[in-house]
């Protein structure tokens, strides 16, 4: 089983150098690519069939598309790496940036060429220290090295690449809000169109892409994207994903697997199955803001269009099960009051709403729920549909709520009834 | 224009709006908050939310904000959709949850966007039982009051405050529920528009601290169409009385002028219409011969004495066409000082005798280059510095609108401008306000910006060598040339002939190049442009040199406090040689003290006139309310001195006497209705049909309702009653539209959101450019009298101008009287930074602390305009004289 990304991470958990990077055939897929001319790379991309891995699962190649190229094109683009991690139950960047920071720096590279951009970012969680400093080492190694700066390896390409630490604010996830960030303004996100393709970092074309899909990027080139098709288990796109899960199973971790293994096999096989003394009673597929999952769901493929159907989304990939001796509505309440603290506060919905959900959860949790609280919850779920806000926050927030209403509804009339927390003792 | 479908009837709209402005320009209810005509769209609150539909066969649709939504050919949306109804009621119940119960007690109460919207939503149950999120307030300063726990969010105060009035101590802070508005510490707010906020805010977050001393619920004000008397550029205000008190003073929506928005000194500067000083009664100094005061003056007018007037800038164009018709043309004397004179009277020739136009106010925003010319607009004219902060927006906007973004999607456009601003190019004796966005500055002094002047001119003429690229004249010259719509700036600030004309030669010779290019002049006060145009026979110093030559005249002073605009010294002699002195003013001063009879005149509150702003746009005001005193319009007061009658004649029999006389202003008949004016049979109510209280108010007087006051001199009534729809654009006492309480019902007054009122913006051009006009004027050589040091005004939006300078809340802003040198000059004197410096000259000594400014040039000394200490003195003189302690 190919595992492009992990496989070459070393077990005490130390990075790579940029020697033991290129003698796993490291910056190989940069060196083909700048033989190529930007469109036939963003061609080969295309082929990958590579969707963007922060959790919306876009094709990569065609966000890329939308960037203007040719002589007419703004003369400053930009690229920025998403490092921003903060959904919770999701630490598979970490991995990637924290043991092989080269990779990532590679993928970045070939992207940039690929838009043409002459400045890149890596904008990177705040509470990441480990990843920030080995960023910095091999972003000197790579100067060094003449894999970034002026002139590239004498292909007359020049980029520049620099780490951004962010402040620690879940919204600086949103793409536009991390521009927005990375411009030392309020982490707020912006309305599209126009997309960041067009007026992105300082109004500039920008693309802005996900860890994990830069570090996908030298493998598509060096591999070709015909291999990395066939690594998929999925229709809808190609290559590995990084599963993880946390929770009350046995090995709590993070596996490359294909893209499309199924649920079952990723909880009971690779996770161990649940610790004994619990059993599964729900699990978020990719992060605090999917929909809850069921044992039901065992058979689904963890891609993009399967857990869509499923009435969920894969997210990052990364599950957080739920046991049988937690309780919904907790969790529900601590995902909602993560939420609503992370809320930036510009529009409405998500700045009075999540607010207003998480007291009516915590009401529940302490017994003070009333009868009508079930109708206001699903109120707040209509009301945060997307659409509705502004960027994808609150509508993300109601995601687990709205199918724990679903599948726990039980729980959240108990709560009320009893005017207790059976799971608190 | 392009087809849309609301509700599935097809209307007309004119390209490029969103669906939001659309919707609203037809007349239909959409709540909004962060929306603002001005300040355009950014999708934060969405409360104008509305289904939208691909096309006639999708029946399911999807909730979209209307504000964010391009109004094209097919755009189909529906405003009544159950859906869409219910999230808006369901946004306005999440926006009140933190929203306190106190309308009773809050100063927004009756005229809140927030109420509006929240009844026109339909939400009224609030199912929110949990605690409210609380905030601590600020103290703001003399202007504003701040309640943070109003706050809806609609991130408008932030956006008008910083984005479009260029403020920096203003911000948004903390996020999720916690976002707070304020500063990041309590302070005054500095931005000289800071006042705006009480409308732009739809709540009561920032109310007006001057209403609150003295508040008063909309309905239960008096209310009439009014016109600033700050400065110069007349922009539109509504004032509102009771009980005999200016209440405060709000925008009054112009097109063609002010727009949206007023500066703080218009907006607060009215308090001293209350003021304890205000004269209200016929007095006279001897009563031996009676006391009848009138009679007395009467007889005098009657006796036919030797008289002279001294008119006022500050007087509207009938009171000085009366006192004009009382003494005759060649004893009618402008009441200020000749310089001043000369440099009013130079705008208005170059205007009306050279080739290029002047745009109104609001034009200015939209050129796309600007030269300054020695004007601190920001104090002089700050309504000017802020149309210049939206025009140096207009060539970097241009990069977002080549990305097709809209004109409407704000957020987005300053996203691709950036800190992009410009071009503007500013050239004064002293670093100003604008160069907070300009693009390249020069200080001199007046000879030197002269010379850099008449150098621009000459590179546009004759084009020239390419010289060094930080060469000021060169960079200016360039980028006008390269402009499609070039302004130049300039007025009379440094109170200079030369200055003035030297812009419009710049203006004449881009004009010649084929350029759209407008010139704006600043002029030094309300009726400046209307007294030169109806002709003056000199200055007061003339009327000064007069009265000490022939001793027997009778003067009679309107509207001018002599010790502001001359020397004491000057003054005393005038007082003592003239033989009778009659004064018609509005305050106590330090002339009234000397009079020998003073006729009580009305402000702008108590007064009806016409002003000419400084585009020679005619505007009318009309009286608020009738004193319960012997106040009268100053023109009513000449009126009966000229034609010894109890009573005035009508204010439209004054008018048609100077229209009929004075053929430039003919035009001023079709200003406004006149006084006959009946929409049916009916007038028009200064008072909304909600007025309470007027049958019990004057209860402690008289159980009888008196009857109420009649206004023979316009088609507004002083009470409730008359015809409540829509008056006459000029008309327009107050904005009210049935469930548009606040200030946002100006949209109902509008053809389209943002455009014209119905019927027209009021006001009538009397300058139009003269296309075989001149394009150049000679300069004479600029000659100093004398001294190394040149003396120049530093004007202050708070306090060089006399009469709002007077009002309470204006008063704790004006700072400290300070002269202002470099530190090189501070150094060659020997004195000390917090030391004191007596500069002479003949006829003034002043001694003032220190103020060091080193973007002056080092021979250029400031004294700021009108000040405590300074009145009088006459700018710009030259001195050798200064010395330091």
């Amino acid at each position: 089983m190919d595992r492009p990304l992990t496989e070459h991470i070393k077990n005490d958990g130390s990075p790579l150098s940029l020697k033991e990077y290129e003698a796993t055939g490291g910056y190989e897929g940069l060196r083909k690519a700048l033989k190529l001319t930007p469109a036939e790379v963003l061609n080969v991309v295309k082929e990958s069939k590579l969707r963007g891995r922060g959790g919306a699962g876009f094709p990569t190649a065609m966000k890329w598309s939308f960037v203007p190229m040719g002589d007419n094109a703004p003369p400053v683009k930009y690229l920025v790496a998403n490092g921003d991690e903060m959904e919770p139950g999701t630490f598979k960047d970490r991995l990637l940036i924290e043991c092989n920071p080269h990779q990532l720096i590679e993928g970045m590279i070939i992207s940039a060429y690929t838009i043409g951009a002459s400045m890149s970012y890596i904008f990177l969680r705040w509470a990441y220290h480990l990843a920030a400093k080995r960023v910095l080492e091999a972003l000197d190694e790579a100067y060094k090295a003449g894999y970034l700066g002026k002139n590239i390896l004498g292909s007359g390409y020049s980029l520049d690449m620099d780490l951004h630490t962010s402040v620690g604010r879940y919204i600086c996830g949103e793409e536009t809000a991390l521009l927005n960030a990375l411009e030392g303004k309020r982490a707020n996100p912006r309305n599209k169109p126009p997309f960041p393709q067009v007026s992105g970092l300082f109004g500039k074309p920008t693309i802005v892409n996900n860890i994990e899909t830069y570090c996908n990027i030298p493998h598509i080139l060096a591999k070709g994207p015909e291999w990395y098709v066939s690594i998929s288990k999925s229709e809808g796109g190609g290559g590995t994903k990084l599963y993880g899960a946390s929770g009350k199973v046995k090995r709590p971790a993070i596996w490359e697997l294909p893209l499309g293994t199924t649920l079952g096999e990723i909880i009971e096989e690779h996770a161990g199955g649940m610790q004994d003394g619990y059993k599964l009673r729900g699990l978020l597929p990719g992060g605090a803001s999917t929909d809850f999952l069921t044992p039901e769901h065992y058979n689904i493929k963890m891609d993009f269009e399967e857990v869509a159907k499923a009435g969920s989304r894969m997210g990052t990939g990364t599950i957080i099960v739920m046991d049988d001796k937690t309780c919904p509505v907790g969790m529900c309440l601590n995902l909602e009051q993560f939420f609503a603290q992370e809320s930036c506060g510009w529009c409405t919905p998500c700045r009075e709403g999540l607010p207003w959900t998480a007291k009516i959860l915590l009401a529940l949790e302490e017994g003070r729920g009333t009868p009508e609280d079930i109708d206001h919850l699903i109120h707040h779920t209509h009301y945060m549909a997307p659409g509705n806000t502004f960027c994808a926050l609150a509508p993300g927030a109601m995601e687990p709520l709205q199918s724990a209403l679903k599948y726990f509804r039980e729980d959240f009339e108990e709560h009320i009834h009893t005017h207790r927390c059976k799971y608190h003792h | 224009m392009a087809k849309i479908y609301i509700d599935n009837i097809e209307y007309e709209v004119p390209d490029g709006k969103n669906m939001l402005d659309a919707c609203v320009s037809l007349g239909m209810d959409l709540p909004y908050f962060c929306w603002h005509p001005k300040l355009h769209s950014v999708g934060a609150c969405r409360q104008c939310a509305v289904m939208s539909y691909r096309d006639e066969n999708d029946t399911r649709g999807r909730i979209t904000m209307a504000c964010m939504l391009d109004a094209n050919d097919g755009t189909r949306i529906s405003i009544d959709a159950q859906q869409a109804k219910d999230f808006r009621a369901g946004n306005i119940e999440s926006l009140m949850i933190n929203h306190p119960h106190d309308c009773a007690v809050c100063d927004e109460g009756g005229e809140c966007h927030l109420q509006d919207m929240t009844v026109m939503s339909g939400h009224n149950y609030r199912r929110y039982r949990f605690q409210k999120r609380t905030h601590i307030n600020q103290d703001l300063g003399p202007f504003i009051n701040h309640e943070m726990n109003r706050c809806i969010q609609c991130y408008r105060c932030v956006r008008f405050y910083n984005d479009y009035a260029g403020g920096g101590d203003f911000g948004v802070f903390a996020s999720s529920g916690r976002v707070y508005f304020g500063r990041s510490e309590e302070g005054t707010l500095e931005s000289e528009f800071s006042g705006n906020l009480v409308e732009v805010c739809p709540t009561g977050v920032f109310t007006d601290k001057t209403l609150h001393k003295h508040y008063t619920r909309k309905w239960d004000l008096t209310s009439s169409p009014s016109i600033c008397h700050g400065c110069s550029l007349g922009c539109n205000i509504l004032s509102s009385e009771r009980y005999g008190k200016v209440r405060r003073v709000m925008t009054r929506f112009n097109g063609d002028v002010n727009g949206y928005f007023l500066c703080d000194r218009g907006r607060f500067g009215y308090e001293y219409v209350n003021d304890e000083k205000r004269l209200t009664r016929l007095a006279q100094k001897d009563n031996s011969k009676g006391s009848d005061v009138i009679s007395s003056v009467k007889n005098i007018v009657a006796s036919n004495p030797k008289m002279i007037g001294i008119c006022s800038p500050r007087a509207s164009l009938e009171s000085n066409f009366m006192l004009k018709q009382l003494v005759g043309a060649d004893n009618f004397y402008n009441g200020i000082p000749t310089i001043e004179n000369d440099v009013v009277n130079e705008v208005l020739e170059v205007l009306t005798n050279g080739s290029v136009k002047t745009p109104s106010l609001a034009e200015i925003e939209s050129y796309d280059t600007i030269f300054v010319l020695g004007e601190d607009v920001t104090n002089t004219s700050p309504m000017i510095a802020l149309a210049l902060r939206q025009a140096v927006k207009n060539q970097p906007n241009e990069k977002a609108f080549a990305l097709k973004i809209q004109h409407w999607n704000d957020a987005a456009i300053r996203e691709v401008v950036q800190d992009e601003k410009g071009p503007l190019y500013v050239a004064t004796p002293y670093a100003t306000k604008m160069e907070e966005v300009s693009t390249l500055n020069l200080h001199g002094d007046t000879s030197q910006l002269l010379n850099t002047g008449n150098k621009i001119h000459d590179f546009i003429v004759k084009g020239g060598e390419h010289q060094a690229d930080d060469d000021f004249a060169f960079r200016v010259a360039n980028a006008l040339t390269l402009s499609k719509k070039p302004l130049i700036v300039s007025g009379c600030g440094m109170m200079s002939k030369e200055i003035v004309r030297c812009a419009m030669n710049i203006a004449g010779a881009l004009k010649s190049s084929g350029k759209d290019v407008g010139i704006v002049y600043s002029v030094p006060e309300v009726n400046s442009m209307g007294v030169a145009m109806l002709g003056t026979a000199g200055s007061i110093d003339d009327a000064m040199r007069r009265v000490s030559e022939e001793k027997d005249i009778t003067a009679f002073i309107l509207e001018t406090d002599l010790f502001y605009r001359a020397s004491s010294k000057d003054v005393e002699n005038f007082l003592h040689n003239s033989q009778n002195t009659i004064i018609i003013d509005s305050m106590e001063n330090e002339s009234t003290q000397y009079a020998d009879y003073i006729l009580p005149a009305g402000t702008f509150a108590e007064s009806t006139g016409t002003m000419v702003n400084n585009e020679g746009r005619a505007q009318r005001y009309y009286q608020v309310f009738k004193p319960n005193n012997d106040i009268k319009s100053s023109w009513a007061w000449l009126d009966i001195l000229i034609h010894q009658g109890e009573e005035a004649r009508s204010f439209d029999t004054v008018l048609g006497d100077m229209i009929s006389q004075i053929e430039r202003f003919a035009n001023i008949i079709n200003l406004a209705p006149n006084a006959d004016y009946r929409i049916g049979t009916q007038k028009i109510p200064r008072e909304s049909h909600r007025y309470s209280g007027r049958t019990s108010m004057n209860a402690n007087v008289s159980v009888h309702e008196p009857m109420p006051p009649k206004d023979e001199d316009s088609p507004l009534s002083y009470t409730m009653e008359g015809y409540h729809g829509q008056p006459p654009s000029a008309d327009i006492p107050f904005f009210w539209s049935p469930g548009w309480n606040s200030v946002q019902s100006i949209n109902k007054y509008q053809i389209e959101v943002g455009g014209p009122l119905h019927g027209g913006n009021p006001g009538i051009r009397l300058i139009e450019p003269n296309d075989n006009g001149k394009s150049y004027f000679e300069i004479e050589k600029n000659s100093k009298n004398g001294g190394k040091y040149e003396v120049l005004p530093r004007w202050q939006i708070f306090g060089s101008e006399e009469l709002t300078s007077k009002s309470q809340a204006i008063v704790k802003r004006i700072e400290e009287s300070k002269v202002s040198v470099s530190s090189n000059t501070l150094q060659s004197i020997g004195a000390d930074a917090n030391g004191m410096i007596t500069i002479n000259n003949e006829k003034y000594s002043v001694t003032l602390p220190v103020y060091v400014d080193n973007s002056l040039p080092d021979h250029v000394i400031l004294l700021p305009y009108g000040l405590k200490g300074i009145s009088g003195l006459r700018f710009p003189f030259y001195t050798d004289v200064i010395i330091g302690k």
